[in-house]
């Protein structure tokens, strides 16, 4: 490893593993939200066994740090006989995690909307997956949307814990060319500026859409 | 034949005994209004009736459609009976016309071309023909109460029930919603009101029911009773609302 790193080559690494970040954020949230729509359905099903578990679920994932989340499935599936690679491991971790959250907040959104439409859309005799569909959720949709935008910034960020279990993204790479260049501050400062070039935007979003939102109430 | 029956009918709430032992029957056409302090139970019983507050004892019977101690088919019930709220409760992500669709092709799966010509008709009843395409917040709250009129109406219920339905008005706009009422009566539906309204109570009811303490305490003819209340509890309600 006695290469020379030029800042060029530094930055070109980084983009290339900034790739692997993007790809299992988006992997994540997007398996994570319709895993979280599951367990939000059952979290405000009128089955008590349903509730349960799930509410359960969404405590253990809110509970615990990420990074023990990780290991468990890593070493747990090992343990299992299951072979994952770190890669396998931590789209799954975080889609677990991201599932548990979306699904709490969405819970919030879909508790906000107010009694009054629950009990007007009974009173036309709409069966409870009715009112669901045709009144509640069209609500409580336009409710989550700045939240779930506000969240994908944890996915974002959350995936660098992913570096610990050796998948190569941003984190795991600027930690592989700090040790290689010794120039640390440079290279975690580029890591940085890269999570701020795919955070920044989203929470910008959020926040428009959240004063958006505001307003149009 | 009664349209409306109810024998002994008993709710709770916890240990809170809201209504003991109600007994009404209400025929096709009947105009009754239920006032009565508040706390008395009258939105309780009135929710009893569409299945929005459970029943703990008792039979309720509209038109068919049976609930023996809380037990029974609700859909069919609610199907039978309409409801207009004090709050409006329009959807507020539809437009007018979309709220008064919304049951008749979801619930009785009628095709949207006539669901739509439902809805224009029962806009038109409640004098808001123009307001099809508007969102509930583009309404005045007389305008958006007139639409939950409509609303119920779409579903031609048997008996229609109003909660204190002018009561989050302005005193402007309370006028155009009991003019609704009125002409609702007027053409033979059968209404229980919760009022607080009691000159509109005289002269649009044929049946009055006073509640007190969870129980019909006085009822009867609207004028009668008026006139010469027989209970001191409900000659010093008409007291306290006269002075008010
Ligand atoms: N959802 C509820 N939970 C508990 N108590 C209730 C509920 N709704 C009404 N009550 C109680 O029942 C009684 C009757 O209330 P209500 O029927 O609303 O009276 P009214 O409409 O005549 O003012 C009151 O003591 C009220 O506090
Ligand atoms: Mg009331």
């Amino acid at each position: 490893m006695f290469v020379q790193f030029t800042t060029w080559d530094i930055v070109r690494n980084l983009l290339e593993a900034g790739r692997w970040t993007l790809a299992l954020s988006l992997i994540a949230f997007v398996l994570g939200g319709l895993v979280g729509l599951a367990i939000l359905f059952a979290r405000i099903s009128k089955n008590r066994l349903l509730q349960a578990l799930t509410k359960g679920y969404i405590e253990v994932f809110q509970g615990t740090p990420l990074l023990m989340q990780l290991f468990i499935v890593f070493f747990g599936l090992s343990l299992l006989g299951v072979d994952v690679s770190p890669w396998i491991a931590a789209a799954v971790g975080l889609t677990l995690f991201t599932s548990a959250y979306l699904a709490e907040i969405w819970r919030g959104c879909v508790e906000s909307v107010p009694r009054g439409q629950w009990e007007a859309s009974a009173s036309l005799a709409l069966s409870y997956t009715q009112q669901m569909r045709y009144v509640v959720l069209p609500q409580a949709l336009r409710i989550a949307i700045a939240p779930t935008v506000g969240f994908s910034v944890q996915v974002v960020k959350g995936t660098a814990v992913t570096s610990i279990i050796g998948f190569a993204e941003l984190t795991k790479t600027g930690s592989m060319l700090a040790n290689a260049t010794f120039q640390p501050f440079l290279v975690f400062g580029l890591v940085a500026a890269g999570y701020f070039i795919l955070c920044y935007p989203l929470s910008l979003y959020a926040k428009s859409l959240e004063r958006k939102f505001h307003v149009a109430r | 034949m009664s349209l409306v029956k109810i024998t002994g009918l008993h709710k709770h709430f916890g240990a809170n005994h809201v209504l003991k032992g109600i007994d009404l029957e209400v025929a096709q056409g009947d105009v009754v209004a239920l006032i009565g302090r508040s706390g008395s139970g009258k939105s309780t019983l009135l929710r009893t009736i569409n299945g929005l507050e459970t029943i703990d004892k008792g039979e309720l019977v509209v038109d068919g459609a049976a609930l023996h101690d809380g037990k029974g088919d609700l859909r069919a019930l609610r199907q039978k009976v309409g409801m207009v709220f004090q709050q409006f409760n329009l959807f507020p992500h539809l437009t007018a016309g979309q709220n008064v669709m919304l049951a008749p092709t979801v619930v009785k799966s009628t095709s949207k071309r006539e669901a739509e010509d439902i809805a224009k008709e029962m806009l038109l009843k409640v004098g808001l023909s123009d307001k099809f395409n508007s969102f509930p917040d583009q309404l005045s709250g007389g305008q958006q109460q007139r639409v939950a009129i409509a609303r119920a109406l779409a579903m031609k219920p048997k008996v229609l029930l109003c909660d204190e339905i002018t009561s989050a008005l302005d005193p402007e706009l309370v006028n155009e919603v009991l003019a609704v009422v009125r002409q609702l009566a007027s053409e033979g539906m059968t209404l229980i009101m919760v009022t607080h309204e009691m000159r509109f109570a005289r002269d649009v009811g044929n049946k009055l029911i006073f509640m007190h303490q969870g129980r019909i305490h006085e009822s009867g003819d609207p004028k009668t009773v008026f006139a010469a209340p027989q209970t001191p509890e409900l000659a010093g309600f008409i007291g306290a609302v006269q002075e008010a």
